[in-house]
Formats: structure tokens, sequence, C-alpha cells
């Protein structure tokens, strides 16, 4: 509610800069001509140049005259102006003042209305702001961590902590790592697998790769009840195209698991998406925005090339979308676009083989 | 709740643009005083909603923020606070939102000139200036909003591009927009002088301080974005013909057009037709370099994004601006009142011929910038036009317009003598060769070149400094009387003199790059490597973490002779949000050459790849930039009006007087 005050407020300050203005009736003076003052400045300059000696006394006269002419000229013209008065201005005054009342008003609530997010502080409370204390405290948090783990790497226990807040912090590759540090050291762990396969998965948007599958299938042999790494298989089911054996999985979960644990919607949505539609999308994201931007990557590289990095981009964001075919195209396009560098090429092989798009290559 | 006030501002801008367009345009069709009054106080109005929404943008970036899609993939709340702040237009939606509010800054100033702006002109001038805001503030708000929120908000933000972490940054692109952006009010008040079909000197009078405040900042900015380009590339190269700096030079080279013949148009009242399309090249050149670099039509640090949508946008924005300029002149410019005709030995035609020859220059800067776009969108082939293409077309048509640049300024107006103007050139011209001949003898086995560069140069300096001696000295005068008259003479004088000395220092130090010492080696502790006449010794080599990169750190010792000088840094950053590694050069400044240090790969046996370079009066290049752009703020601070002097006969003073 206080937003919309503060809004109207802002609008009706911005109405009045225009109103205001038109409000003044007769009130604009005649203002000093700046033409007049013009030349009237340069006659003056003129004679102090003559006194000077720059100017010559015959010079100096020729000189004011021509400034002169101008000078005529110039307030001429001005006396033709000036059209204030009369019922013709008055309508043209309220004229304006209609069209500044309505367009802005309106144009800038329409276009806020469209674009803003007025809503967003309700939003927003519902979540636990990280305030810039709590979140200075995690950096230097983080960073005596760290300073800990360079002078003792053999502590798998503090790898296991900072592998979670590199995950949050953004960090991907390192949350890998640390994972990777406490699997070394702590032994391999059904929850400690599971959150392996997930950071790897989520350092590769959303692909569950051939290291991340091996990952999970580990996990649920220590602990076949372990939901998070099944439900990472069955999502890996998916993208590979084998979503009869997704919806199996997924419902394995379901009859498996409490009817009250936290995953449980989770998988539903999952099941029910599978039913509702073939072309499956593997990540809770925006279809529509996702499929947009992997459309304008792809019709880039076509027309512009790019580097190894995007094509493998593009062709990884197929695969996730479910979409095998396009993602072998894409392959076999990458592959005659890096025709000529080696490294290129073998980064594709390599992920083509991952991914197991059988047919993209020639 | 103020990111989604100044989100709302931008919304209220887009409105307020609107009616400051159209009103102000029906007052003058009306003459209605009323209508016209309007312009002002609604353009001061949108700047105060734009500085509004930078304001809040700002302190969603200081207090990271990172429900706004903007600040997270731009910040970090890691980052010092002075890149916090830079960030804000460290990419490209909020460096559109900055581009707008120097924009409506620039219309806000016009607006507060009441009194020396005729009321017609001004009304004209503010309506076009609000076309070109409401332009780009729909761009911004459809396709590049600096607003976008994401819930539920994101711990940590990802932190700004590693290059752009750089005070260089922090300052480049302010200036070079308040460039670009200036000639915005070149281009709005010759709009209107066409819409009104009148314009004289007084035009050029009130234009004048604009394009010389617009160039000035815009020299800064190339020199500044050069220099940046220099220490943080770590290739040691201060210019690289790369099409987004040439995408600020051609603007440039319009814009130097354009503030000499807004001189001849307030002095003389001619060239006038010219001065105005000129003034209308030289923002449409501002809006092509914008699109060039916004588009992400071209690949580099510049492009932020690559977007279609964009691109296509401020192409249409082109095609509105520029199409739109150029329709109103073909159909209005006849009408103008053409001005008087001059002799060709004169200033005037002296400055008429440097018109020809920048804009000749500024043409071969868009076709070898263009050029390979075009063929690459009709054929698909990709060229690349560089240095040597440059050299071949640019270099040849800068050189004899330097060469002619003193003689230029040692004309008279009207009628000069070109036998007299030589004559009091003898002494630059005579100390400009000897010098060339004395450097050319000491470095004989050199690139010849760089003498004749520095004799180039010297003569550009002597040139400036000799209209300033020649209208002061008088032969067995008093020391006394000639400083007063030396101080006496007005500040456009002497900005125009130190203007042009400041284009004959970068001269002298693009010549001297031609000595440039380059040296490549592998050091390991204590080992020396040796570069021109001097060495550096590594000293160590040690791992630092900041808050937001870690880095290695080798420190050398610079020695010349056996004597040390100092040490100097030079780091390998890895920034750990993006996982991207940069090299910070270390450069030692000794007078005006520069020792430059980049370090390379870290080798297997833990030796240190090193690369570097000795480069004399390699600073001569910026200080010149700095020099010109002084010249031009001196100049503005002169009020004096100019005068047409009509005689009929001219008889030579004793004492000379050329143009001020």
């Amino acid at each position: 509610m206080m937003i919309w005050i503060i809004l109207l407020a802002m609008t009706a300050a911005a109405v009045m800069a225009v109103l205001w203005p038109l409000s003044r009736h007769g009130a604009i003076s005649r203002q000093v001509d700046p033409n007049t003052q013009f030349y009237r400045e340069q006659v003056a300059e003129i004679d102090r140049d003559r006194d000077r000696g720059a100017l010559l006394p015959a010079e100096a006269e020729a000189a004011k005259a021509e400034a002169g002419r101008r000078l005529l000229r110039a307030s001429h013209a001005a006396d033709t102006m000036l059209d204030a008065v009369g019922e013709p201005a008055l309508r043209r005054r309220r004229a304006a003042s209609t069209l500044a009342l309505s367009v802005i008003p309106i144009l800038a609530l329409a276009v806020y209305g469209g674009l803003g997010s007025p809503h967003i502080l309700e939003r927003l409370g519902r979540v636990p702001v990280t305030g810039q204390e709590a979140r200075t405290d995690i950096g230097s948090a983080v960073a005596q961590i760290e300073a800990h783990l360079a002078t003792n790497p053999q502590d798998g226990r503090g790898w296991e902590v900072i592998a979670p807040v590199y995950l949050r912090m953004g960090r991907m590759d390192d949350a890998v790592k640390a994972y990777e540090a406490a699997l070394r050291h702590l032994g391999p762990d059904a929850a400690r697998l599971a959150n392996y396969g997930e950071a790897l998965v989520i350092a590769r948007d959303g692909l569950v790769s051939k290291n991340a599958q091996t990952a999970f299938e580990k996990a649920v042999e220590l602990d076949p009840s372990s939901a998070k790494a099944r439900l990472y298989l069955a999502r890996a089911a998916e993208q590979d195209g084998r979503i009869g054996k997704a919806r199996e999985d997924y419902a394995a979960i379901l009859t498996a698991s409490p009817t009250d644990a936290p995953w449980v919607p989770l998988v539903r949505e999952q099941l029910a998406r599978l039913d509702g539609q073939q072309a499956a999308v593997a990540s809770p994201l925006d279809n529509e925005a996702i499929a947009g931007m992997v459309a304008s990557l792809a019709s880039r590289l076509e027309s512009q090339g790019g580097s190894v990095d995007e094509w493998a981009r593009l062709v990884r964001s197929y695969a996730v979308l479910g979409q095998r075919d396009k993602a072998s195209a894409a392959a076999l396009k990458a592959r005659q676009a890096l025709a000529k560098d080696a490294d290129g090429l073998k980064a594709i092989d390599t992920m083509t083989r991952e991914l197991q798009l059988t047919n993209a290559t020639p | 709740m103020l990111v989604e006030a100044g989100h709302f501002a931008l919304a209220l801008a887009l409105g307020l643009s609107l009616i400051q367009f159209i009103v102000p345009l029906w007052g003058t069709r009306a003459n209605d005083p009323v209508l016209m009054s309007v312009a002002p106080t609604t353009a001061l109005a949108v700047l105060a909603c734009i500085a509004f929404a930078f304001v809040a943008l700002t302190v969603a970036y200081v207090t990271s923020d990172f429900s706004v899609l903007n600040v997270v993939e731009n910040s970090h709340s890691t980052k010092p606070l002075i890149y916090k702040i830079s960030g804000v237009w460290g990419n490209h939606e909020g460096s559109m939102l900055l581009w707008v509010l120097i924009l409506s800054f620039f219309g806000g100033i016009v607006a507060i000139a009441r009194d020396s702006i005729p009321a017609r002109l001004q009304a004209n001038t503010l309506a076009i200036q609000a076309a070109i805001t409401l332009a780009f503030l729909a761009f911004i708000l459809t396709t590049s909003n600096p607003f976008d929120r994401v819930v539920p908000a994101p711990a940590d933000g990802q932190d700004l591009n590693p290059l752009l972490q750089d005070l260089g940054l922090a300052i480049h692109p302010p200036l070079l927009y308040v460039g670009y952006v200036g000639f915005s009010i070149s281009f709005a008040f010759a709009c209107a002088a066409l819409i009104d079909g009148r314009i004289d000197a007084v035009w050029a009078r009130i234009v004048r301080p604009w394009t010389l405040t617009a160039w000035a900042f815009l020299t800064l900015g190339i020199a500044m974005g050069s220099y940046w380009a220099y220490y943080e590339l770590g290739w040691g190269g201060w210019w690289f013909w790369d099409p987004v700096e040439n995408a600020s030079l051609m603007p440039w080279l319009a814009g130097t057009a354009l503030v000499h013949s807004t001189v001849v148009m307030e002095k003389r009242d001619s060239l006038k037709v010219w001065t105005i399309l000129l003034a209308i090249l030289t923002f449409s050149l501002s809006l092509l370099g914008t699109f060039l670099v916004r588009s992400g039509v071209l690949t580099s640090v510049h492009s932020f994004a690559v977007d279609p949508e964009r691109g296509t946008f401020i192409l249409g924005i082109l095609v509105v601006f520029i199409g739109g300029s150029l329709a109103l002149f073909a159909w209005r410019a006849p009408r103008l009142q053409q001005g008087g005709v001059f002799a060709p030995i004169s200033r005037e035609g002296a400055l008429v011929l440097n018109n020809l020859f920048l804009a000749t220059a500024c043409a071969t800067v868009f076709i070898g910038t263009l050029y390979p776009l075009a063929l690459e969108v009709m054929t698909g082939e990709k060229i690349s036009v560089g240095e040597p293409f440059f050299n071949l077309t640019f270099v040849p048509l800068i050189v004899p317009l330097l060469l002619l640049l003193p003689f230029g300024q040692t004309l008279a107006w009207k009628r000069g003598n070109l036998l007299g103007a030589a004559q009091r050139l003898y002494a630059a011209l005579g100390l400009s060769l000897l010098l060339t001949i004395v450097v050319f003898a000491f470095t004989h086995d050199g690139p010849v070149a760089a003498p004749l560069g520095i004799g180039l140069g010297t003569f550009l300096i002597l040139g400036s400094l000799n209209e300033i001696v020649t209208r002061s000295w008088t032969k067995g005068g008093d020391w006394a009387v000639m400083r007063r008259k030396a101080f006496g003479l007005p500040r456009s004088a002497w900005g125009s003199a130190i203007a042009h000395a400041g284009v004959g220092l970068t001269v002298i130090g693009i010549a001297a790059t031609a000595w440039d010492v380059e040296t490549l080696g592998t050091l390991r502790s204590g080992e020396r490597l040796g570069v021109g006449p001097y060495e550096a010794r590594l000293e160590r080599i040690v791992p630092r973490r900041e808050a937001n990169f870690r880095e290695d750190v080798a420190t050398l010792t610079i020695l010349r002779g056996g004597q040390e000088l100092g040490t100097v840094d030079t780091m390998k950053r890895l920034y750990v949000t993006r996982g991207m590694p940069t090299t910070e050069a270390g450069i030692m400044t000794r007078g005006l050459s520069q020792i430059y240090v980049s370090l390379g790969e870290i080798q297997p046996d833990g030796s240190l790849g090193m690369r570097l370079y000795y480069k004399p009066l390699v600073l001569l290049i910026w200080l010149g930039a700095v020099v010109m752009a002084a010249g031009g703020a001196l100049s503005l601070t002169d009020r004096r009006m100019r005068i047409a002097a009509p005689a009929k006969s001219r008889r030579l003073p004793a004492n000379p007087l050329p143009a001020e």
C-alpha cells in the first residue's frame, strides 16, 4: 500500500512540472532577448578592441555598422513573436494540460504495471533476507575455513562443511572439488555421494553426467532408501530419453517414501508432468524462457560461429530439454564448425559419448 | 521500495519526455510562449526522474540488494566499494541508464540557461532532445531493464567482469558518454535551427561551448580508454584499431571538424549549412558507436550481451534519428540563408581545408570499420581490417593536415598572406628541422619514422606557441609589457594554442613508439633480463589473497647500469566467482618513459615467463590528449564575443592579429 502512495506522489509531482508553466497566465515576462544581447556585447567588444589597438578606427566603424544591421534584423524577428493571449491561446493551454494530465500517469502506470514488481516486498518478506552483516560473516567464515584447509588439506570434515556453502555462493567448481576431497578423506557414504552427485549436476546446468550418475548409483548401492540419489537417477533416465523407466523410478520413490516426506510433492509433480507431456523438461525452470535462450544461442552459433564452450552448452541444453534429435544435430554442426580445432572436436566427442548421443558422429 | 520507486521514476520520465517532445514543438508552431515554457520545467523534471532512478540503482549496488537481477549479474558482496559503484555502469543496462542520465543532464543545463538562448531555439532544441531521451528510455525499459527482479534472491552475486574491475573503468565510460551525449546537444540545436529555418552567428555562439565541452570530454574519454587498454590488457599496445575504438574515434574526428567549423560560422557568418550537416553527422556517428558497441555486432570486452532484440531496437533508433535528421536537412537546408564567400588563402580557408581532411579521415575510419561487417553480412566472408589498412589510408591524410596546421594558425582572417605566414614560421620550422637532424644523427641506425615524427610534433608545438609570441612580442620591447600583452590575449587564443600544442605532444609520443624495445624470457629468482638500457631482476613470487580474487605477485627490481631504481609488482589474478584469470602489468615510470612488465605463464620448472617493454616517451601520447582537453576547457572560459569586421579595405596593422 505504502508503495502506491509513494508512486502516486511522484506522479503528481511530475504532472505539476508540466502544469505549473501552463498556469502562469501572462507571467511570461519579456526576457532580455539573447539576440539583442549578443549584438550589444559585440558592439562593446569592438569598442574595446579599438581602444586596445587591435582594430583601426575605420574598421571598428564598419564592424559596428554590420553588427547594428544584424541587431536590427534580430529585434525585428523578436517583435513578430508572442501570441500568448486570447481565446485560442487559452484553448491551447487547456488542451496541453489535459494531454499532460492523461499521458504522464497513463503511460507511466502502464509501463510500470507491465514491467515492475510492486508486490516484491511482500514476496521478499517471506524469505529471510540475508543482510549485509550476515553475508560478510559468511565471507569471513569461508575465508577462515579455507585458510584452515590450506594448511590441513586432509581434514575431510572441513571439506564437507564448506562444500554446501560454496554451492550456495555459486562457486560450483569449488563445491565439486570440496566434495571430492571429503569423499577422498572420509570415505564413501550414501549421503555424501548423493550430495557430490548433486553438485556435479548443478555445475553442469542440470545435466546428470556420467560421473554424477555413477555417484548416485554407488549411493543407492550403499543405501537403497537414499531419495536424493534415486530422484536424480530417475531424472538421468528421463534425460536419456527412457521416459518409461523414469516414470517407474519416480513411482517407486513415491511408494517407498513416507507420505509426509519433503520430496513427495516434487516427485508427484514430476510424475504428473511426465504423464501430461511427452517432450519433457527436466528442470524446474520456466520451459519457455529456456527454450527461447537456447534458440537464440543456436541461431547465433549458426550464423556467427562460436567457441567450443558455447557449442557444448548448446548441445547440453538440448539434451537437458529432452530434445535428443536436436542435440545430435547440434553436435554434428559443432563438429563441422570446429573442424579445424582438434581440442574442440575432442571435447565435443567426449560430450556426445557422455550424453549417449548415438547418431551424433558422422 | 527504493528500487521500485526508481523503476517507476524511469516510467514517469518516459511520459514526461513525450510531453517535452510534443508541447514545445506545438508552441513554436503556434507562436505561443506559454507552451514553449513547458520545455524547461519538463526537462528538469525528466532529469530529476532519471537521476532518482540512477541513485536507486546505485543504492541497490552499494547495499548488495540481490533481489535485483542486474546487481546479481554484475556485483558481489565482497567487491570493494568503488567497484560496486562503478559496476553500476560496468554492464549494458546500467551503462544505458548512465547514457540517458547524461542526456537529460545536458537537457537540464539547456533548460536552466534560459537567458542566453532565444526561447524558440530553446523550445525546439529541448523537444528534439526529448525525442532522443524518449527513444532511449523506451529501449531501456523494454529490452534492457536494470530494475528486473529475481525472487528468491540469490545469496550472492556473480561478480563483475574482472577486466572491468579497475579504476580506469570507473572513469572511462562517464567521460566517453559525456562526449558522445554532449554532441546530442549540437545535434538538437542543428535540428532546431532547421525546423525554424533560422541560423546565424548567434546560433554558432550558443552551440560552440556545448560542442567544445563534448569534444574535450570525448578526448579525455578516448585517452583514458586507450591508457586502460594499455595497462590492463597486458599487451603493451595503446591503440588497436579495434572497431570499438574506431567507434569513438569517428565522432571525435567529426567533432573536431565541428569545433573548427563553428569558429568560422561565428566569426564570418559562413559555412552555415556545412556546420549544420557536421553537427548532425557527429551525433549520428555517436549513435552508430553506441549501436556497434551495444548491439553485440562486434564481439569484444565491450559487448556485454549478445542479444539480437537489442541490436534491432538500436538500429531502429539509428534509422529514425539519422534518417529523420538528414531528411529534415535535405528539406530545410536549401532555405537557410547562405553565408558569405571568402578567399582560399585565409584563416577560414585553412579551416575549410582542416574540415576536408578530418571528414575524409573520418570516412576512411568509417569504411575500415564497417566494410568488414557489411562484407560478412553479404557474403559471410570474414576479413580483418587492421593496422596496415589504417596506416595506408588514415596516416597519409593526417600527416599533411598536421603539417599544414601551424600555417593555418598563422594565417589571418579574411585575406591571409601565405608568404607572411611562412615567414612568421621560419623560426619554428628551422628549429624543428634542426631537432629532426640532431635526433636522426644520434639514432641513425634506428627507425627513420621516429625523428621525422618528433620533428613534426615539435613543429606543431612551436607553431602553436608562435602565435602567442608573435602577438605579444615586439622587437626591443619591454619584457613586462610583453608579458602583460601575452596574458592579456583572449583565453580562446591561449586555449587554441595549448590544444594544438597537445596535438604535437601526442604526435611525439606516437613517433617515439618506433623506438620501443620488447624482450621475452623466462626468469628464476635472482636472474636478470635486459630491455633497452634497463635490466629487471626477479626478486620473488608470492601468492596473495584479496576479498574477491587470489593472485601470484612477482616482484622485480629495475636496474640501470647496475644501479637499482626501485621495484615493480606484476600480478596474475584469478577472480574466484567467475573463475577468470587476468594479468596486471607492472609499470615503472621514468620521466615520460615507462618500463612495462607483464607476467606470463609459470613454467613447470618454477621459472616465470616474462615480457618486458621499454617504451620511451610513451606517456606523451596521453599527456598530449589531456593537454588538448585542457586547451578546450581554457577556451570555454573565454566569454569574449566574436567580431566580424567587414572592412572594405584592410591595411595590415603593425602587429597582425589573427584569429581569436
